[in-house]
């Protein structure tokens, strides 16, 4: 964040333009007892930049993002090899509480899932549990800031003592977005956050997603390869849990090296 | 399906079709016949069921009072009209209670017979509350004044047609005398029907024209207070572990069948284990509702915790995750977003398995809690008879009248069941509007 990073207008342009390593991931394993889901996979995730994860269903898309804020770890079985650092930190590492990454990592789910409590407690809720604020003041301030940032304050700043669910699907999930960006985290993970959505809403948060880049990394699993040239920095394929190919996203889609890539993007079009 | 006619137009209006579907329909039918005819089966039971406990209680909701010009002569109270409580008690209230009844009824009998004939109009009770009024208010001491005392069940039955007063003598317990008096006194006007607050005001009594349920309503309420002080902390911890914590092995599969066994187990037997720990190994005191609630505390636990664990499985495994991902531990998970949205759940089963508590009958009887408790309890270890069990030994009752308190405390007994069932529905209902 304390760079003087100048952001770059276009999506491809940023990414040629030099970047920071927010997260490094280095021959990365995942498996669920037998079952090897993620084989060797190695990316990094730069700072302030949309990348996305495309790929058949199936093909550890899902499996991979939740290795990044440590969510595998409640699933039993499961067991992860490799390396991954945050800034430099290993998140595996013995000496560190998953719990803490789930603060710096966050994450917003495919379908919209607010707590059945208010909106206002909705945001507060990981604000409260970390006791980063003092006092009611302080919390209203950072409720209408993740409000605002994820563009829902105008329409919810009237209603902040009605249930979460009871807002529209669209509403919901940028609720979800603010109660995420409530912790200030440093990186945002997002599971096809508009696959539940109807294509207006789905702009929306599209457009969200671009100007949340600007202060997060955003790691982004989308079946659309229209949202991913729309939205996304970079690239990845992934293809029976290996990483197929990665890259700029203009490169990735108009020049494809992998045939596994070439063989999705041309059934995706075709 | 081969030799379907090409043309459907010509298979819809064909007769193999129209067969095919007359007799669907019949079959639709004859399905909701029955089922209209065994919910009509279950209705009429319902109401016939209903229809006689009220119709059985219906002389038990109203109490006979013969009214009687009492005179307190100054002079039969130590300390005159200043007499204080443990003076009034001395009084000698049956003879004034029996002299004003003389005295309506032309003079006292000379035969000792006809005497106690007489004096058994009255209830055995009725100089105890005569006493009682007086001790309430000592500035009727030195005069005469008019107190509607209970008639005896006896008489109760006579005049509420009950038992029939025109059948000859030898086929009832009153005698022709009686009956006599009491008509004298209904002329007079000295004969009422009042709402019996006795039932619900008093305890138990060998004199069922007084006797109450209260001191059963207080037992039952102090044993379901230990009930569910043992069992919803003991019942939601076990859900919680058993449901959010428990690793699935063997072991845990073992003690959900266990569960699951248990909540089947007759209740008499949950009474037996009672007995044999609680009051044998532990020394705690019989009767008490201590012992009670224990009880009632292992037969309830088992569904306490199928209940919690339905609600707690109920919550969406998405809002967990939400909280995970929020950078909520395990533990925060559960007291922040588990519990809270589970707890209508819960409690709807709670009061379920409490209203099945409530009306439990056999285990209390191995632990002693039948015997005849003439004051409520006033601590968890006194003993105490609670609602279901004085129903159960009014039942057993010779006296004719008991049948209808029977009666009677099935309909209050039946009204809290009602109550907490109705509270159970409500906090049901508040949860299905969550998500």
């Amino acid at each position: 964040m304390e760079t003087t990073l100048e952001k770059p207008e276009t999506a491809p342009d940023r990414a040629a333009a030099g970047h920071e390593t927010k997260m490094e991931c280095s021959e990365v394993n995942v498996f669920y007892g037998d079952f090897h889901a993620i084989r060797d996979a190695t990316l990094n995730v730069h700072a302030r930049e949309v990348l996305a994860l495309m790929g058949p269903s199936g093909c550890g898309k899902t499996t991979f993002l939740r290795c990044l804020n440590r969510m595998n770890d409640a699933i039993e079985n499961s067991r992860v090899t490799g390396r991954i650092l945050l800034d430099g930190q290993d998140i595996y590492a013995p000496a560190i509480d998953p719990v803490h990454i789930r603060t710096r990592v966050g994450m917003v789910a495919q379908a919209p899932n607010p707590f059945p409590k208010s909106v206002y407690d909705n945001i507060a809720f990981g604000p409260r549990l970390h006791g980063f604020v003092k006092g009611r003041a302080e919390m209203d301030q950072l409720v209408e800031h993740s409000l605002r940032r994820a563009g829902l304050w105008d329409e919810v700043k009237d209603k902040l003592d009605e249930r979460g669910t009871d807002l529209s699907g669209g509403q919901q999930q940028r609720l979800c977005i603010a109660r995420a960006i409530a912790n200030d985290p440093e990186v945002l993970l997002m599971d096809e956050p508009v696959s539940s959505l109807d294509p207006n809403a789905a702009a929306i948060i599209e457009d969200l997603i671009t100007e949340l880049s600007e202060d997060y990394s955003i790691v982004l699993i989308t079946h659309s390869m229209e949202q991913t040239r729309r939205v996304a920095d970079r690239t990845a394929f992934f293809y029976l849990g290996e990483i197929a190919e990665i890259g700029i996203t203009q490169d990735v889609f108009d020049n494809p090296r992998d045939p596994r890539t070439v063989d999705f993007i041309r059934g995706a079009f075709g | 399906m081969t030799d379907r006619p090409e043309n459907f137009t010509e298979w819809y209006t064909s007769e193999r079709f129209n067969v095919g579907v007359r007799r669907r329909r019949t079959r639709e039918g004859v399905l909701r016949g029955l089922g209209m005819v065994s919910i009509l089966l279950a209705v009429t039971m319902l109401v016939t069921l209903f229809g006689s406990i009220f119709y059985q209680a219906r002389t038990a909701f109203v109490q006979t009072q013969i009214g009687l010009e009492v005179a307190l002569p100054a002079a039969e109270f130590d300390g005159g009209t200043q007499a204080g409580a443990d003076a009034i008690k001395d009084v000698n209230f049956r003879g004034l209670v029996a002299d004003a009844l003389y005295a309506s009824l032309g003079g006292r009998p000379d035969s000792r017979g006809a005497r106690r004939e007489m004096l058994a109009l009255i209830s055995a009770d009725a100089s105890f509350q005569l006493m009682e009024r007086v001790i309430e208010e000592p500035s009727l001491i030195g005069q005469q004044s008019r107190f509607w005392l209970p008639a005896s069940d006896d008489m109760h039955n006579i005049v509420q047609g009950v038992v029939d007063r025109d059948v000859t003598e030898d086929d009832r317990r009153t005698s022709d005398a009686q009956i006599n008096w009491i008509e004298r006194l209904e002329d007079q006007g000295m004969v009422r029907s009042a709402f019996a607050w006795d039932l619900l005001l008093r305890n138990d009594s060998r004199d069922p024209e007084v006797a109450g349920i209260f001191a059963g309503v207080v037992g039952s309420a102090l044993m379901l207070t230990v009930t569910l002080v043992v069992s919803l902390p003991l019942g939601v911890a076990a859900a919680v572990y058993l449901e959010e914590f428990a690793p699935k092995n063997w072991f845990t599969r073992l003690i959900d069948v266990n569960i699951r066994n248990l909540a089947a187990v007759p209740s008499i037997v949950f009474g037996l284990l009672a007995l044999a720990v609680f009051i044998r190994v532990f020394g705690m005191p019989r009767s008490s509702p201590l012992v009670g609630g224990l009880a009632l505390s292992l037969l309830t636990l088992p569904t306490m915790i199928i209940a919690a664990r339905a609600a707690i499985a109920a919550v969406p495994p998405s809002l967990r995750t939400a909280a995970m991902e929020l950078g909520a531990s395990k533990m925060q998970t559960v007291s922040k977003v588990v519990l809270p949205n589970a707890l209508p759940g819960i409690l709807t089963g709670t009061i379920i398995s409490m209203a099945e508590a409530l009306g439990e009958t056999a285990p209390l009887l191995m632990i002693g809690m039948v015997a005849f408790v003439a004051d409520a309890p006033s601590s968890f270890l006194d003993p105490a008879a609670p609602l279901p069990v004085q129903i159960y030994t009014w039942s057993t009752s010779p006296e004719r009248a008991f049948a209808a308190k029977t009666a009677a405390a099935i309909i209050v007994l039946l009204l809290f069941l009602f109550l907490m069932n109705a509270a159970a529905i409500y906090l049901r209902d508040r949860v299905q509007k969550k998500w």
